[in-house]
């Protein structure tokens, strides 16, 4: 299917990462559609004060955007991960069958 | 408003733009095959890529749209920036590394990459070029907005300007040039806001803003006799006239020869008649500011606090301040900003902007422009969960977002890239925040255009920072035109013209038809940014992304994830999200104002169409791939 994966271990990693991929975004999608939902559904919870003196809109908001950064840290690190397993697994079998 | 030219603004100005062009041409010099031209020839360091991603997608929304929508609406500006940034963990998490393994240069061609379909061709290729039209509008608006204060000019000479200085850059290089022009203005962006930034927090907050080369205007305030809701009696003005617009009585008055317009509100349960600033336009075609000519320069920036408390106590000014400390003062004091509405007294045109305070708790909630607290209707609840879903699944598929995923070598570079500048555009976006606020309490906005917030408020902190702010902010118009005129050109020279209507061009030729498209593309968003003069240009995006997100994502989404995904399905899909966006865009309260038909009469008062026409595409990319299922699967081989 995929133009680039010529073995079987590469079309493993491309699983892997798009079942992390899909998985973290639902997470998001969650943490975001809460956000939504809090605007319609119980405006006044959002003007209360949560810390420092800042409203649960402005820390809910800034912590989307702060969430979003680890997340895709977290998402490239698994996917390293993934793909420099598969690279050694590759090289192993090589290793084995010489 | 009424602007100078400034000087130093200028040599920065010049300064800028030769180097950009400069360096489009160096770039461009070097290769000239067609794949160098539409996607840099596959050959750019990841991080270069990540910041050039950041300084494509930090468009004139980002840096004018969002801070100014700030500064005018609070919260809701910061909605756009939430919105916009969530939109990326679509792209990496779903699209990304599927997308860069199964593509060529465009958009078409990856949707396409597994069934050689002619329909999905002209399909999509029609959406790219809605999209990225849709896309340039605001950027073009943005331009006209920013070369008003800079060089003293017109609103439609900076569109032509712009336009005219990308078609050069696109026709003479293409996509490795505005690369680096990207990286560069990316960076420069993200360094300047916090410059910005730094510079606001410094400052605090004051309740008289500006400086002595610029003394923010003092609001007059006059106490009327009334009689119910009609002013009788003014001391020392003359009563011209008076009317109700929109619940609110505003007062014409006469002193020394000149009229000039009050609105009438209560201030501790008296009656008060606050100044409001004014554009008369006069039957003969005389413009009147204020009551008088340009040249008296009687109309003013705007935006201030008429009440600061700090740990319940109230003060004139703070002094410096932490970010938190910022934020929390403001949600405890008092804003004023400025609204806008439209009158008609005998023959003259009046644009009447005045006065409204607003509690910094209001202000630091969503609601002020997208309406949904206790009380709002369910239209406004629905325009403002449309909104949100639109900014969330548009940035991927945003056809010059998505051609920068080919511009690296490999998928886990791409997806280097992209966390790159998930960070840079995430951290920018919590500074546009403050740039924001710091533009709405600082008395620097212009009440007929809200874009230039945040190059105002660098005016007002400075010269040179203003300069160097206000030529980034046009390299990057520039540089995000450019991106998307090289995508459209892309979409019309290589999936229309080359594959739909099989002309087989020669490289050379594919080259050529490109950049006549370039020009045609051009010169039609010069058209259409002098046309949408006034409007927010984070609104305008917000559109672009509808339309991405109704013609675009559900196809792009079935077919990496759905196996029984067609070809029919995903014209199908194309064709009914871009119709449905469309034309729901096309009836909104907005367009209708645009048409002159008023934005009350309107259809309906859907402001962001994508509530509706995703799953409306959703649905039909299902129900057609179910009806019309996929006769066999073409595995296309690696260009």
């Amino acid at each position: 299917m995929h133009v680039n994966s010529t073995t079987e271990e590469k079309e493993i990693v491309t699983q892997q990462k798009s079942k992390l991929g899909v998985r973290l975004f639902f997470i998001y999608l969650i943490c975001y559609a809460g956000f939504v939902a809090l605007g319609v559904f119980n405006y006044e919870l959002l003007s209360t004060t949560v810390f420092s003196g800042l409203n649960l809109a402005i820390v809910y908001g800034i912590g989307l955007i702060v969430f979003a950064v680890i997340m895709g840290i977290i998402y490239n690190y698994y996917c390293t991960k993934y793909e420099d397993d598969a690279d050694k697994q590759e090289e192993l079998t090589k290793g084995d069958q010489r | 408003m009424i602007y100078d030219i400034s000087i130093t603004a200028l040599i920065f100005f010049c300064i800028f733009v030769g180097l950009v062009l400069g360096l489009s041409f160096y770039f461009g010099r070097k290769k000239s095959d067609s794949s160098s031209y539409y996607a840099a020839g596959g050959q750019i360091h990841w991080a270069v890529n990540g910041i050039a991603f950041a300084g494509d997608y930090l468009s004139a929304a980002s840096f004018l749209g969002i801070c100014g929508m700030i500064a005018v609406a609070g919260f809701d500006g910061f909605l756009y920036a939430i919105g916009f940034l969530a939109g990326w963990i679509v792209a990496l998490f779903l699209i990304a590394e599927p997308f860069k393994r199964l593509g060529k240069y465009t958009f078409t061609d990856a949707l396409n990459s597994k069934f050689n379909s002619r329909a999905i061709t002209l399909a999509a290729s029609v959406s790219t070029l809605i999209i990225s039209i849709f896309y340039l509008i605001p950027q073009m608006v943005g331009a006209g907005d920013l070369v008003m204060p800079l060089l003293g000019l017109p609103h439609w000479v900076g569109v032509i300007l712009v336009g005219a200085i990308v078609i050069t850059i696109v026709a003479s290089a293409g996509m490795a040039s505005t690369t680096y022009v990207q990286f560069l203005k990316g960076g420069l962006l993200i360094v300047l806001s916090l410059i910005l930034t730094a510079y606001i927090l410094k400052n605090g907050l004051t309740l008289s803003p500006g400086n002595k080369e610029n003394p923010y205007h003092t609001f007059t305030e006059l106490k009327p006799q009334v009689n119910g809701n009609k002013v009788t009696v003014v001391p020392n003005w003359e009563l011209v006239s008076q009317q109700n617009v929109g619940g609110k009585n505003f007062v014409k008055l006469s002193q020394n020869g000149i009229e000039r317009w009050f609105v009438l509100t209560t201030a501790n349960g008296e009656p008060v008649l606050k100044e409001t600033l004014t554009i008369v336009q006069k039957a003969n075609g005389e413009k009147l500011y204020n009551g008088e000519t340009k040249d008296k320069r009687k109309f003013y920036q705007v935006g201030h606090l008429s009440k600061i408390i700090v740990n319940g106590k109230e003060v004139d000014k703070t002094g410096a301040l932490g970010p938190f400390q910022y934020l929390s003062t403001i949600k405890e004091s008092q804003v004023v900003r400025f609204l806008q509405t439209k009158l008609t007294d005998g023959t003259d045109q009046v644009a009447v902007y005045y006065p409204e305070v607003i509690a910094g708790e209001k202000f630091m909630l969503p609601g002020l422009k997208y309406k949904i607290g206790t009380g709002a209707s369910l239209w406004s609840k629905l325009d403002f969960v449309s909104l949100m879903l639109a900014l969330f699944l548009g940035t991927a598929a945003l056809p010059h977002i998505l051609i920068r995923y080919y511009t690296v070598k490999t998928p886990r570079d791409a997806r280097k890239s992209t966390i790159l500048a998930i960070a840079a555009i995430g951290g920018f976006y919590v500074l546009t925040l403050f740039i924001g606020l710091g533009a709405g309490v600082n008395g620097v906005m212009d009440v007929e255009s809200s874009n230039m917030a945040a190059p105002l408020l660098a005016k007002a902190f400075g010269a040179v920072l203003f300069s160097i702010i206000s030529a980034v902010a046009f390299a990057t118009v520039l540089g995000t035109v450019a991106g998307l005129i090289v995508a459209s050109s892309g979409a019309i020279a290589h999936d229309f013209i080359d594959i739909y209507l099989k002309k087989n061009l020669t490289d050379d030729n594919k080259v050529k038809v490109g950049k006549i498209a370039a020009v045609v593309v051009g010169i039609f968003a010069i058209l259409l940014g002098m046309a949408f003069k006034g409007i927010n240009v984070s609104f305008l995006v917000g559109w672009a992304f509808a339309i991405a997100a109704s013609a675009n994502l559900p196809a792009i989404l079935f077919l990496l994830f759905w196996k029984k995904t067609s070809s029919t399905g995903i014209s199908a899909s194309i064709v009914v999200g871009i119709v449905a966006s469309l034309a729901i865009i096309l009836t909104s309260p907005t367009m209708w104002d645009k048409y002159g038909l008023g934005a009350e009469n309107a259809l309906h008062q859907m402001e962001n169409p994508a509530l509706i026409s995703f799953p409306l595409a959703v649905l039909t990319v299902y129900v057609f791939s179910m009806l019309y299922p996929k006769k066999e699967v073409r595995i296309v081989e690696a260009a």
